[in-house]
């Protein structure tokens, strides 16, 4: 065919249909790819709720539970703890856990249910880069974080620090308060994390 | 004809074999002022070979299953018969090439390498570099210690940082585990290596079409003999380069091997400390730091007291280097004819770059990490920003006609 019998516009549209359909093609064949890589039925599956006996952590004490391979702490508040949290209002930079995640009956100054507002139960994953704080629950000197900390978690990864309730300091490079997983008692001594009465 | 040359004759009329040979190496003209700084590229290509050929024999040890990953690495090392050099040569292999990766780069830097025509060399260049460090990362999280996983964690929460849906999708999982460990195996032994192949591959092809600068900054091509056409400083890469880099890989290969066989760990810094503990999900370090070549960006990504803000400056500071070719407006490329302006520039970014590195390795509780971090983070910065400014006013010096040794 010469140049004078070829029809440059029907040809820009052959080109141009068969670069789309191409395209329709790789972004199909491309779909289940991706997809494959999100987590997986068993992944999902292991996500369920599991079971903690509290009946054995004293006040002042702190155990870590797996679930969703992360760590969740149960912490006993002593009362010297629990009167410190009024305090930190002024040094949080989100004291009333506004921007916070957590279900919506631990949006309290304690971030606990009100019928055990002594047990923390918290994420330890720090909300910046996923580092596990470490626990510095002792007031003052003794915690080795100056004489005027009022006791909390501190991340060694980048310095973050959270009081007694897992609220952040303000000028810290954790934008946010540390989750709270939803949870419920079962009875007294245990408690079911993941899981709460209205259902996660 | 004796018969080689009638089975040479034979594939090149089937295949360019004599013409390639010819155009890339018998008769491809590099300037004759080579220097010192010319060793790094066919240097970092002798590591490429070393990490491939070494990681091939590390996969048929390794198993990448969470349960196993970190027995199965201490297996190659006790049981498997010369697994400790094998897995030595890998682990020093991948610090060797940033440290040669890092001097390649400081050499484009000082003679202007990556100026107009060699844009797409650069741009290249750094697409090799961005490669290389994925495939650090992912390579990082496969003898599953303490360091390889919290290490991962952090890095995938950068992207959890910008998006969540993102990081989970390249986790696989709710945090990092098998699953993470399982496809972060298969980027590292084929997906990023045929990459890096190829990238490679198409940054010596684009080199190729220009020809190389010099420690000068003059175009060789620009001189030629009149009657062959061939540039007058000008000398052909084999057999004169091929014997030149023979020099700079034997002296490679004896630092190389020197710190493999007394110092494979080199202080915590080639492999760190935390690594030889199996990894714990419930319980980070007390310290984490990155390995040293990533420590640069991560101090600047500790000194900004934002999450999102420090995740974004610490990759603009990787990215910003693809801007270099417009940033740069000096008259001259080679630093030897550059003005006070560019060299005192230029010395204070390395040596920012220097400092950042140390105090991403350094505690960020120690008083001075991150008010030093900010202050080079400053200057790193404005060793780009303020690029087309001190470029233009420095007071450079004529140029020579030749290539002057």
């Amino acid at each position: 065919m010469s140049e004078a019998q070829s029809d440059p516009g029907r040809r820009r549209f052959l080109v141009g249909a068969t670069v789309a359909m191409a395209a329709a093609g790789v972004a199909a064949v491309g779909t289940p790819f991706v997809l494959s890589m999100l987590p997986s039925a068993r992944a999902r599956a292991a996500g369920g709720p599991v079971e903690v006996d509290v009946s054995k952590v004293e006040p002042g004490m702190m155990i870590t539970q797996e679930w969703r391979g992360q760590p969740i702490w149960v912490v006993n508040r002593t009362p010297e703890m629990m009167a410190q949290l009024a305090k930190n209002a002024a040094l949080l930079s989100d004291p009333e856990s506004a921007d916070s995640t957590q279900p919506d009956y631990c949006k309290n100054i304690n971030r606990a249910t009100t019928e055990h507002p002594n047990l923390l139960v918290a994420v330890g994953i720090c909300t910046h880069l996923g580092c596990s704080p470490v626990d510095k629950m002792k007031m003052g000197e003794s915690s080795g974080m100056g004489s005027d900390w009022p006791g909390g978690f501190f991340c060694p990864c980048h310095g973050s620090k959270y009081d007694m309730s897992g609220r952040v300091f303000k000028g810290m490079p954790a934008p946010l308060n540390l989750r709270i997983p939803p949870y419920t008692f079962l009875s007294n001594t245990r408690l079911l994390v993941g899981e709460d009465k209205k259902g996660a | 004809m004796n018969p080689m040359s009638r089975l040479l004759g034979w594939v090149d009329a089937r295949f360019p074999l004599s013409t390639v040979w010819k155009e890339h190496l018998a008769e491809y003209y590099a300037p004759k002022n080579f220097n010192f700084w010319y060793y790094f590229g066919s240097l970092a290509m002798l590591v490429l070979v070393i990490q491939i050929v070494t990681g091939i024999f590390l996969t048929m040890n390794y198993k990448p299953d969470a349960r196993f990953a970190f027995a199965s690495v201490e297996y190659i090392m006790r049981d498997v018969d010369y697994g400790w050099l094998i897995r030595y040569m890998h682990s020093t292999g991948a610090s060797m090439f940033f440290v040669v990766v890092y001097l390649h780069m400081m050499r484009g830097l000082m003679y202007g390498s990556y100026r107009k025509p060699r844009e797409l060399i650069w741009i290249l260049g750094m697409a090799i570099y961005l490669c290389l460090m994925a495939e650090a990362f992912f390579g990082y999280l496969l003898p599953w210690g303490q360091m390889s996983y919290w290490g991962a964690q952090v890095i995938v929460s950068l992207v959890d940082a910008i998006s969540p849906p993102v990081a989970l999708w390249i986790r696989g999982d709710y945090v990092i585990a098998d699953a993470t460990l399982n496809r972060f195996f298969a980027f590292h032994v084929i997906a990023l290596p045929l990459v890096l192949v190829i990238l490679v591959f198409l940054h010596i092809v684009a080199l190729h079409e220009v020809g190389s600068n010099n420690p000068d900054g003059i175009e060789i091509k620009e001189k030629k003999d009149p009657a062959t056409g061939i540039p007058l400083d000008g000398i052909p890469f084999h057999p004169y380069y091929t014997v030149k880099d023979i020099m700079g890989v034997v002296g490679f290969l004896a630092v190389y091997f020197g710190i493999i066989f007394f110092a494979p760990e080199m202080g915590g810094y080639f492999l760190e400390d935390n690594n030889f503990i199996p990894a714990d999900p419930l319980k980070t370090p007390p310290h984490i730091a990155p390995v040293w070549y990533f420590t640069p960006f991560y101090a600047i990504l500790r000194a900004i007291p934002q999450k999102q803000l420090g995740v974004i400056a610490m990759g603009v500071a990787v990215a910003i280097f693809f801007l270099l070719p417009w940033l740069d407006r000096g008259l001259v490329k080679s630093i030897r004819y550059r003005g006070n302006l560019y060299k005192v520039a230029l010395g204070l970014f390395v040596l920012s770059f220097l400092i950042l590195g140390y105090m991403g390795t350094q505690d960020p509780n120690l008083w001075y990490v991150n008010p030093v971090s900010r202050v080079c983070a400053l200057v790193y910065f404005g060793f780009f920003v303020l690029m087309p400014i001190y470029t233009r006013l420095d007071k450079t010096k004529p140029v020579p006609e030749r290539v002057t040794g």
